[in-house]
């Protein structure tokens, strides 16, 4: 399993599981990325970090460090 | 007998639109009690009835995590309002449905309103409107709030249910079998329970399944009962390999999912919006952060310099006429001095300071407003975040302080935009260390009576400022703020076009903020500081080197000794600072028999040596810099903190560190240039 940091631009994922815990992790699920649904890294922010994905048809920005604990399979 | 409505949606779902919309133009602007999330109602329009409309904060869930989410959850369970609009953005129904699952949960009368059906149709998708209705088990009206379209209908529906003529059964969504069997269980608990009646049984079952915190903490389950919640959970949990908040949570979007192409159809995959191709420029690796400095220098020239500075001299004008013509009214009425003098100098002077800032103001706040209501914001946090959170701000964090190089009382009232409470408190606290206009001309007296040959020195203050704010947010992260930093998880909503009633309405709530504060505090304090200059303790008028602020500064000046300038004269520039920082100059003037001057005047360059020495001068300079700012400002971070503890916090810490950093350079300077 790879995690969402690691998927390179314009590629996309399903995601399996959010290896975090507490308010983040409610946070993350809050905002669509939930088991088995299907995101697309769509950018990286102009200095390195966060980057930009696509999920349940709209876009969401997220820090790498975060982005690391949500694992996924490419596709 | 009045009704009230609640209108809950996501942030960005074109909410704020359709309450203008539905209440056309007067809201009341408040604070929700105990948190600094703002709260607006109004009354509903076109109806007979007395029907208030309670706009809650803009949130993506019902979690017990944010100040925001927490008011919307308390407000629809305790307040219980007579319906719910849930305002929906049709062009990003999925994710927008979370709430509405979330909503219809708590089984409360709720309608939908699915708004941006313009932007749907455009698209060519279709939304089956019977289908959705069936889902959720709700009324649904599709509206374009920008539009106007559709309100009519909204309003009437409103009136049908608020006014409970038309009832609606709320309906359980069902989550999967083994998550319903835990939920019954638990149910079947609280069946021998004593339960407020303002719950609904299956939502409180879910949340005490779920461990929500703050349904923990006002229900204690008995010995007897905790276990067969924890049995119920443990199974749920192994069944799913997850925490059973996560596994409601996934419920949810499950069922969304499951019938998302029922509600929708002709859903384009994956297309490449206007957005994307606008964020291709905007959010270019290369042209990003130009771009982003170009717009902000553009804001900061339009509303500080040009505008700003004509504005500006526009209302120091006026004021001098007002208090010309009060003061000419006044001595034909006779009234003794003082009280000519209080009313003149003391009060219209005063006010009119602040008040000279509000064109400026406005046109900051139309600015900002439009930068916020396009879209832009949300990318502002994305390309600056990587430096900011270095220091424990938020990418947000810059607008502020560039605004604060003008002024810092809009700086502080800017950083309202910022969403983290952590993140928007240092940055209120940080803000006025950035040297605003009206420090300039002390910084430009000091360095003309002992600096003429030094160009560093004046931008050297700009240099301590910027240091000041990165070791602040490296210290209070660490310490004052320290704990868990908010999450950085932000939509970039689609870019549109700003709504320009909106923006107004926006811009004239924030503006009138600050004009009831300059009315008040400010009144009463520029009232106060007049006194003291003006009178001694037997109350008889003198000049102010024999008044009682005076004698407070001789009695406040070894405070200052350590840092160089321990004398009376500097001590009370120091506090008629607090008044107005270009006060200071207007003291110096006084006090030294010159008159009110420039920070030009020669007489005034040369007397003011007598109390300075260059050493001495930079430290009082770096601590004109860093202390506690004008009453103004200290009125704008009242208002952003929402309460006295934090602006008192704040205001010890920017002068506890304006002394220290004062005293260093006093002590050091004192040791090398002897």
């Amino acid at each position: 399993m790879s995690n969402l940091k690691k998927v390179p631009c314009g590629q996309s994922a399903i995601v399996r599981k959010i290896d975090v815990q507490g308010s983040l992790k409610r946070r993350i699920m809050d905002m669509g990325i939930t088991k088995g649904v299907e995101v697309t890294v769509k950018k990286v922010a102009p200095l390195g970090d966060p980057i930009e994905i696509s999920v349940r048809g709209y876009s969401l920005s997220l820090r790498k460090v975060d982005a690391e604990s949500i694992l996924v399979d490419q596709i | 007998m009045g009704y009230s409505v609640a209108l809950v949606g996501n942030p960005n779902c074109g909410k704020t639109t359709a309450f203008n919309a539905l209440t056309g133009s007067k809201a009341y602007v408040g604070n929700w009690p105990g948190v600094t999330v703002e709260k607006k109602e109004g009354k509903l329009r076109g109806v007979k009835e007395d029907i208030t409309l309670v706009d809650l904060p803009g949130i993506y869930s019902l979690s017990p995590y944010t100040p925001e989410e927490v008011v919307a959850r308390n407000y629809i369970i305790k307040e219980q309002p007579d319906l719910i609009i849930n305002i929906i953005d049709a062009s990003n129904i999925e994710r927008n449905l979370y709430l509405t699952h979330q909503l219809v949960e708590l089984g409360r009368p709720t309608i939908i309103a699915l708004n941006m059906m313009d932007i749907v149709e455009k698209r060519g998708e279709k939304i089956n409107i019977k289908r959705l209705e069936e889902l959720f088990g709700v009324k649904v009206v599709p509206i374009s709030a920008t539009k106007n379209q559709g309100l009519d209908e909204l309003i009437n529906l409103a009136l049908e249910v608020g006014t409970k003529k038309v009832k609606i059964a709320s309906k359980a969504i069902p989550f999967d079998m083994i998550i319903e069997q835990s939920i019954n269980e638990v149910m079947i608990l609280l069946d021998g329970k004593q339960i407020d009646e303002v719950y609904n049984k299956r939502w409180l079952a879910i949340k005490v399944l779920e461990q929500d915190k703050k349904v923990v903490e006002e229900f204690h389950l008995s010995k007897e009962e905790s276990p067969i919640v924890e049995e119920a959970a443990r199974l749920l949990e192994n069944a799913y390999d997850d925490d059973v908040e996560s596994i409601i949570i996934n419920g949810r979007y499950e069922y969304i999912t499951k019938h998302i192409s029922s509600i929708v159809t002709n859903r384009p995959d994956h297309k490449i919006t206007l957005s994307d191709k606008i964020d291709k420029v905007i959010t270019n690796r290369i042209l990003a952060i130009p771009i982003f400095f170009g717009i902000m220098w553009f804001v900061y020239f339009l509303s500080i310099q040009t505008v700003g500075d004509m504005t500006i001299g526009f209302m120091e004008g006026l004021f001098g006429t007002i208090g010309d013509q009060v003061g000419l009214w006044l001595e034909g009425m006779s009234v003794s001095p003082w009280i000519h003098g209080l009313v003149v100098d003391g009060i219209i002077g005063g006010v009119g300071a602040v008040l000279g800032f509000v064109p400026q103001l406005m046109i900051l706040f139309l600015l900002i407003g439009i930068l916020e209501d396009c879209g832009y914001m949300s990318r502002v946090a994305f390309i600056m975040d990587k430096i900011f959170r270095k220091f424990g701000l938020s990418g947000k964090s810059f607008i502020p302080m560039v605004i604060g190089t003008g002024c810092s009382v809009p700086g502080i009232m800017a950083s309202r935009t910022i969403e983290s409470e952590r993140d928007r408190k240092m940055t209120i606290m940080l803000t006025p260390f950035i040297p605003c206009g009206a420090k300039l001309p002390v910084f430009a007296l000091m360095v003309g009576a002992f600096f003429p040959e030094h160009v560093w020195v004046g931008p050297s203050m700009y240099v301590l400022g910027i240091l000041m704010v990165i070791l602040s947010g490296l210290i209070l992260k660490n310490t004052l703020f320290k704990g868990e930093a908010a999450p950085y998880i932000l939509e970039l909503p689609e870019y549109h076009i700003p709504n320009f009633k909106g923006v107004m309405m926006q811009m004239w709530d924030r503006s009138k903020a600050f004009i009831i504060k300059a009315g008040t505090v400010i009144f009463v304090a520029s009232g106060l500081i007049w006194f003291l200059q003006s009178f001694n303790f037997s109350l008889q008028m003198v000049d102010t080197n024999e008044s009682m602020l005076a004698s407070i500064g001789h009695v406040i000046a070894p405070i200052f000794a350590p840092l160089g300038f321990g004398t009376w004269q500097a001590s009370v520039a120091t506090v008629t600072g607090f008044l107005a920082k270009e006060a200071v100059v207007a003291t110096f003037g006084i006090l030294l028999g010159v008159g009110e001057v420039a920070e030009t005047d020669p007489t005034l360059l040369t007397s003011i040596g007598q109390f300075f020495t260059p050493v001495s001068a930079y430290a009082f300079m770096a601590f004109t810099l860093l202390a506690a700012p004008c009453f103004a400002a200290i009125g704008a971070m009242k208002r952003e903190f929402g309460n006295w503890k934090w602006t008192l916090i704040a205001i010890g810490y920017q002068t506890g560190l304006a002394w220290i950093v004062a005293f260093l350079i006093y002590q050091v300077g004192s040791l090398l240039f002897k």
